[in-house]
């Protein structure tokens, strides 16, 4: 998500390059730029013009720092100011003391909110706390057997006395139920309302009364367009929502209405819903999103699915085959399993700094590694460890065995081995130490490592990593420091 | 363990770039989408479809009641002025359509008024607001006004820009000055950019028609589907319902609900079933119990996942195989959603040839502008619009009263500026 953003921004930004100080004009231009793109992110329109209008204040009256040039400049303070708005660290829920700790979950119809229920309960649990759902939709069809499954999924019980009647009632007894079941945290799930529906909404109300929750999440569709910022309002309006759960992050809207809820309402968001599946779930890092937005990667989220995958004695192991440029085709051909275990490619992709320019026009898809898992598969595991062996009759008979041509599996191998040696001196942690803990601000200062070699390995990539950005000429550093990322998967 | 994870990151990189690598390489060497569609294919292939278990077996369904006499020269989905949907029971015999066409008590709205009553409830002023617009004439203010009222009506940038470009040269050469002759000439305007479209709901001439509804997670389509089949049992058809959403849960309970409010069968099979495989045994025992039509819903899916989305078209070719060309697909669409939604029309076009949307949650105060965009790019109309969750909330589209509804309520121009404190 937020990739025509970054685009939008960086095209905006391209034109500052080396152009000495910033003049007047320069500035309009570039806040137009932004003001267009923010638009098409669905970023309200009045949270546009305040936000452009905040960074025109800052821009006109920066002091001139040596270190960055105009452009830079430029690009830090609309970072600065998108931290500022999506928050300055990312927000734990926060359970007080009090038990049950109730928390209510809110929004629009399909918004997500039984899904977050249940996506919640399972964290909770995971964390060693005793859940009690409560089925607290009684309008959608089936909404309490959806519930409830969940629940038997999640391993958590599910309070859901009634499938018709009344909301508030069904909370307040949930908390009978919850002591009687020394239950530690309630989940109470509603019915999705639109906000004109007055009956509706004092509902809300009501069973916020009935239950004082400790954490009210409003959830919410990343995909909304405008009227985040009426619906957000009236939400808070009604039931003062302490956080915000941003669903649907998986998809590739571009999540305007993240910048346009925070900025609204001043609440932070909470957690991002990345997928249908009940562990698609992940903390929101306002600061990481500021980053993507810009489109400089996210480097932390990934080290963060890589220890979710990999133990320390995999990563050992792998640092050895590594070095020493043992790394086989079986190797490639098992962490390619492990990969996807992180997510979708394409987003994993789009979190490292550099790599979504380079692959800008590359639509990878999971499914299209078939080709490539094919090939290896029809090679013997003698061939997988020692490509050398492979001569013509062995190639057209992986060639014959997986579907391909004799020039694709040609082309394989070739990637292969120079991906092997662009490994071993990487192995050496040059290019990329520095990539832990790194933090935007450092990226623009010219910290980043240097991946442009590493996008330019690939004989057949679809852009040349090193071409010039922009009319302003090669300049590898911006470059570099601002890519854009395309069809990014995960948030 | 820092080292490690630095080396972690190394591999996946590593592995990325040489999977990235093979895949442009794959990819390159022939035209664009031909090997995608080659590969496609296979995997489709490859794919068991074993047909799921059927709660309700066709031989169930043979006791049904006979089809009956369809007017089948307006195919259309309802009488434009129906508006009671007395549910028929599936024990009942359905009234005659004669006379749900004219029941003598029940109050008449038309669908428009219809449209206009739900609309006007979340808009108080409708058509007011728009005038407001032009109300001291035609300065570049009123014009700077018009572009903030679409865009906040989500119809996007790119579409408000050329669409004010145009307004204003047409002004200019057309010399109009008054904020009235203004006004009349944009709702003139947009109204032709909604398209003279077809925005029938086709059906077959004989045998059993099949409509397929998709569209991403939570915009309305089961809802929909349930509005829809009460609408046409009321009119006398027999519609049969396929529960082809096996993944969420409660999905095939959901539907259920709906089929009993609606008089409409549902068949269904257990979660996690093929999809495709449950799209077929609904035609089988759509055509066996001599149905009308069979509606097929399907799980949400974004359109960005590929794998789901070919899933999807598989469902449809699946259908089609047995029932022929599907009579109508359609692209459920959430009001509330901003220029994503052009992307998922285009997704699903591209995928199962959509035929037109469904515009839903229409009664909240988002205005749906991207459906203007959607027809202006892709062709597609907008046939029907959800108005709440209750059975009768669908109605037809109505260009004009979606036009007039573009401008009203929500944040107001008038409405204090958020942020600006
Ligand atoms: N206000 C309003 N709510 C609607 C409308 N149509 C559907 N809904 C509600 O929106 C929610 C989602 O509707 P569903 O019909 O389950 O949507 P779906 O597309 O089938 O959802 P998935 O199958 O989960 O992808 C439910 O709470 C419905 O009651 C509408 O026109 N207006
Ligand atoms: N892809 C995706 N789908 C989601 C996500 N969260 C919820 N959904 C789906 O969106 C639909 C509506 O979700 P649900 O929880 O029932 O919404 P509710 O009506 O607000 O309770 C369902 O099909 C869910 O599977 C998400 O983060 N990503
Ligand atoms: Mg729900
Ligand atoms: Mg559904």
């Amino acid at each position: 998500m937020f990739d025509a953003l970054s685009d939008r921004l960086e095209s905006a930004f391209a034109r500052f390059r080396g152009k000495g100080a910033l003049t007047e004009q320069q500035v309009e231009d570039g806040l137009r730029e932004i003001r267009l793109a923010l638009l098409e992110a669905d970023v309200n329109f009045r949270v546009v013009r305040t936000f452009v209008g905040r960074i025109r204040e800052r821009a006109v009256g920066a002091e001139v720092s040596a270190a960055l040039d105009p452009g830079q400049q430029l690009v830090k303070i609309v970072h600065e100011e998108l931290v500022r708005i999506l928050g300055e660290a990312s927000a734990p829920l926060d359970l007080g003391s009090r038990s049950p700790a109730v928390v209510m979950l809110a929004g629009l119809q399909g918004s997500g909110k039984t899904t977050a229920a249940g996506k919640l309960a399972a964290l909770l649990k995971k964390r060693g706390r005793s859940v009690l759902l409560v089925a607290g939709d009684l309008v959608r069809p089936a909404a309490v057997r959806q519930l409830q499954v969940l629940g038997e999924r999640v391993g958590v019980p599910v309070y859901a006395p009634v499938t018709t009647g009344d909301p508030v009632q069904v909370a307040r007894d949930a908390l009978h139920e919850a002591r009687r079941l020394g239950a530690g945290v309630v989940i109470v799930d509603t019915a999705g309302r639109t906000t004109v529906d007055e009956e509706m909404m004092q509902q809300a109300v009501d069973i916020k009364a009935a239950v004082n929750p400790v954490e009210t999440l409003f959830v919410i569709d990343a995909m909304i367009g405008q009227e985040a910022v009426t619906v957000a309002k009236a939400f808070q309006e009604a039931v003062d929502f302490t956080g915000v759960i941003l669903s649907k992050l998986d998809g590739d809207a571009r999540g305007g209405a993240a910048l346009s809820v925070a900025e609204v309402t001043g609440r932070p968001i909470k957690f991002a819903s990345v997928g249908e599946k009940l562990d698609e779930f992940e903390a929101f890092h306002p600061d990481r999103m500021a980053g993507r937005i810009l489109g400089m990667g996210d480097v932390l989220t990934l080290i963060e699915k890589a220890e979710e995958v990999y133990t320390e004695d995999q990563a050992q192991d792998l640092q050895s085959k590594f070095l020493s440029a043992e790394f086989t085709l079986e190797d490639f051909l098992s962490q390619m399993q492990q990969v996807k275990k992180m997510g979708p490619l394409q987003g994993l992709l789009g979190m490292i700094p550099g790599m979504g320019r380079a692959l800008k026009d590359v639509d990878l898809d999971d499914a299209q590694l078939k080709p490539v898992e094919a090939i290896i598969q029809s090679m013997t595991t003698q061939e997988r460890r020692d490509p050398k062996i492979l001569n013509g009759k062995r190639k057209k008979r992986i060639a014959r065995g997986s579907g391909r041509s004799a020039q694709e599996v040609n082309e394989l191998l070739r990637n292969f081995e120079q991906m092997r040696q662009l490994m071993k001196s990487m192995g050496g942690a040059k290019g990329l130490k520095g990539l832990r803990g790194m933090d935007p601000q450092a990226l623009m200062a010219g910290g980043a490592p240097d991946l442009s070699a590493l996008t330019g390995a690939g004989p057949r990539l679809p852009v040349g990593a090193g071409a010039p950005a922009g009319p302003g000429g090669p300049d590898r550093q911006l470059n570099k420091r601002v890519p854009a990322r395309k069809k990014k998967k995960r948030r | 363990m820092d080292l490690a994870i630095e080396l972690v990151v190394a591999i996946v990189v590593g592995v990325l770039v040489l999977v990235a690598g093979g895949v442009a390489l794959l990819r390159g060497g022939r035209p664009r989408g031909g090997i995608d569609e080659e590969f496609r294919t296979e995997l489709r292939d490859q794919q068991p479809t074993s047909p799921p278990s059927v709660a309700v077996p066709p031989d169930e369904l043979e006791g049904a009641e006979p089809p009956l006499a369809v007017d089948l020269a307006d195919p259309d989905l309802a009488d434009p002025d129906l508006v009671s949907t007395d549910l028929v029971a599936p024990a009942e015999a359905p009234a005659p359509a004669a006379d749900v066409e004219a029941p003598p008590e029940a109050p008449r709205l038309t669908t428009t008024e219809r449209f206009r009553a739900r609309l006007g409830r979340s808009r108080a002023g409708l058509g007011l607001a728009m005038s407001t617009i032009f109300r001291r004439g035609l300065d570049e203010q009123a014009w700077e006004e018009l572009e903030e009222s679409l865009i906040a009506a989500d119809v996007g940038v790119e579409a408000t820009m050329e669409l004010v470009e145009g307004l204003r040269d047409r002004a200019r050469a057309e010399g109009i000055r008054t904020g009235e002759g203004a006004l009349a000439l944009v709702k003139e305007v947009l109204r032709l950019e909604l398209g003279v479209a077809d925005r029938r709901l086709h059906r077959r001439a004989e045998g059993t028609s099949t409509w397929l509804v998709t569209g991403v997670n939570g915009t309305g389509k089961t809802t929909s589907i349930g509005k829809i089949a009460a609408r046409l049992t009321a009119q006398g058809d027999t519609v049969v319902l396929a529960a082809a959403d096996t993944f969420r849960a409660a999905a095939a309970e959901q539907l259920e609900a709906w089929g009993q409010r609606a008089g409409a069968r549902v068949v269904r099979a257990g979660e996690g079933a093929d999809p495709a495989a449950v799209a077929f045994d609904g035609y089988q025992a759509a055509k066996a119990a001599g149905a009308d039509l069979l509606i097929v819903d399907t799980a949400g899916r974004l359109q960005n996942k590929t794998a789901l989305m070919d899933e999807l078209s598989k469902v449809k070719r699946v259908l089609e195989r047995d029932a022929g060309p599907t009579d109508e697909v359609l692209l459920v669409l959430d009001a509330t959603t901003g220029q994503n939604g052009l992307a998922q029309a285009r997704a699903f076009l591209d995928a199962v040839d959509v035929t037109g949307v469904v515009l839903t949650k229409l009664d909240g105060t988002s205005k749906g502008g991207i459906v203007i965009a959607i027809q202006r790019q892709l062709g597609i109309p907008v046939k029907l619009v959800g108005l709440g969750e209750t059975i009768d909330d669908l109605a037809e589209f109505d260009p004009d009263a979606f036009v007039e509804a573009l401008f009203g309520g929500g944040e107001g121009s008038g409405a204090t500026a958020v942020g600006d404190s």
